[in-house]
């Protein structure tokens, strides 16, 4: 078994290792500005709102909707190879940034926009934790 | 300079593109490395505008390609380069490098500036399958690549999906422009595709990343192709008839590094170059004769046309069907097969395509009369660039 088939992980920074952190513990987490109080994500140094430096880490609900989506076929990776076909959504979260992960728990066939979906974490080996999204019960 | 500020100013005719070159394009030709393919390209597109490559005073190399100034300094024996740069945008790359090299012509730095690109995208490393090692991809690197989202057909797949969601656009629309593009690289003869494509075909071949289906992908090419953007008034002086470039301009969307984080997702950077570009320009999307539009994939080009204003937000997929974009169509698009069918010169093929129209030399794919186009560019999660040109 070659390296080629190991899923690519993630090389976190300074700036971003508490994301990773929070996943490990089942959280969701993005930045605050301590100034003026916006969230943003993906993890950057500077507020692009006020330009402040000085943030907070906040554990989102997890809630959100489908923004969109592609059903990925081809596999670029040979690490994806075994689980494809795989579902990649972009989510729109209830606080206002967004999140992608694969999609668990329903046939693709019936997803459209505005979907309710849930965040739930996955570690598959000694990989990272990710996010995947889950209908929402009901 | 009246007629430079009644059109808005900045570069409006400053530059002209004075020389075009290119190779054989196609899949494992074996016909030399990617920096000989851009060497041979280069020394064809300086002859054709009847200079010396000693005569060449500034270049752009693509900024993730095989060469950098120093070798065309070294091969070509020029004396003096006096301006290089590099526009790392991806598939925007090259369009955009028309904007610095018309900047660096008309500021007098220098006269003559080279805009080559060689690449063995078939025979080595596929482009596709090493976008992360650029550093502009560190983001969806860092957090998006270990979810699975590898690939330009993965991470533009969501915008397409959105796009059909909310408008009613469709694969068989998609199809449309796979097929008239195909049909064009028939017609030029230099391209890796040669046979000809239904929308059967398309609907029938395999899905990549849903809705992309291997026919709304673009090539991985072996080739090399190059321009000469030259001071307008250099170019008086050469060997082809002058083709001014009008107006240009690049954009970058907002959340230029993620798409998942951009507050509009079908948003891109030609929606703020290309007003910029038609005020310089002072002409209207009605005037234009031909389109040279990047289309990497299929849907880039669907969305392109809308920025562009030749049709109205959503409207992309109905104005493409009927074999509009072909040839005696309402807009002829990619006269030479584009990164579909021709060969993925990221783009710089388009440019040579805009001006062998616009000299009247498009042979078999000449859109009679054309005297005015515009070519763009898409690139790095949709950074776009644009050029309006005229034959003068």
């Amino acid at each position: 078994m070659s390296d080629a088939f190991a899923k690519p992980v993630p090389r976190p920074s300074e700036d971003t290792q508490p994301y990773w952190d929070g996943l490990a513990r089942g959280e969701l987490l993005v930045q605050r500005c301590k100034d003026c109080g916006r969230l943003r994500h993906y993890p950057r140094p500077v507020c692009d709102g006020c330009w402040s430096m000085a943030h907070e880490w906040v554990a989102l609900s997890g809630h959100g909707t489908v923004h969109s989506w592609t059903v990925c076929h081809h596999p670029f990776h040979l690490g994806f190879k075994a689980q494809s076909p795989y579902v990649l959504l972009t989510i729109d979260l209830a606080e206002g940034v967004r999140a992608m992960g694969q999609l668990r728990g329903m046939d693709p066939a019936g997803l459209r926009l505005g979907l309710k979906v849930r965040v739930d974490f996955e570690r598959e080996g000694e990989g990272p934790v990710l996010p995947v999204f889950r209908p929402e019960a009901g | 300079m009246a007629d430079s500020q009644a059109h808005g100013g900045g570069l409006f005719e400053r530059a002209a593109i004075t020389g075009i070159g290119e190779t054989a394009y196609g899949r494992g030709l074996q016909q030399g490395s990617a920096l000989s393919l851009q060497m041979q390209a280069s020394l064809a597109a300086i002859a054709d505008a009847g200079l010396s490559p000693r005569d060449i005073d500034g270049v752009i190399p693509v900024a993730t390609g095989a060469a950098v100034a120093e070798d065309f300094i070294t091969n070509f024996g020029i004396p003096d380069l006096r301006f290089s740069a590099t526009t790392p945008m991806g598939g925007a790359s090259c369009v955009a490098a028309i904007q610095a090299a018309a900047a660096a012509v008309a500021s007098g730095i220098c006269r003559h500036v080279l805009l080559p690109i060689g690449r063995t995208g078939y025979s080595g490393t596929r482009i596709g399958a090493r976008v992360h090692e650029m550093p502009q991809f560190r983001t969806i690197g860092e957090f998006e690549l270990p979810l699975g989202n590898i690939a330009p057909a993965q991470i533009y797949a969501p915008m397409a999906r959105r796009h059909m969601e909310l408008y009613g656009t469709t694969s068989r629309q998609l199809a449309e422009i796979a097929v008239t593009t195909r049909q064009h690289a028939i017609l030029n003869g230099n391209a890796a595709m040669t046979k000809p494509l239904s929308i059967d075909d398309h609907q029938t071949s395999r899905m990549i990343a849903d809705p992309l289906r291997l026919f709304d992908c673009s090539l991985e090419s072996d080739g090399g192709a190059a321009v000469v953007v030259s001071s307008a008034e250099a170019a008086r002086d050469l060997r082809q008839p002058r083709v001014l470039v009008m107006g240009v301009a690049e954009g970058h969307p907002d959340s230029p590094s993620v798409i998942t984080q951009r507050p509009d997702i079908l948003k891109i950077g030609l929606g703020k170059a290309a007003p910029r570009a038609f005020a310089m320009a002072g002409v209207k999307p009605s005037d234009i004769h031909v389109a040279e539009i990047y289309d990497c994939f299929t849907y880039v080009v669907l969305r392109q046309l809308e920025e562009l204003g030749f049709c109205a937000p959503g409207e992309g997929g109905s104005f493409v069907e009927g074999g509009a974009l072909g040839l005696g169509g309402r807009l002829p698009v990619n006269t030479h097969g584009g990164l579909l069918s021709q060969a993925h010169l990221a783009g710089m093929n388009h440019i040579v395509e805009l001006v062998r129209q616009l000299r009247g030399h498009g042979g078999a794919a000449q859109v009679e009369g054309a005297t005015l186009g515009l070519v763009t560019g898409y690139g790095d999660m949709g950074d776009g660039s644009i050029a309006i040109m005229r034959r003068a």
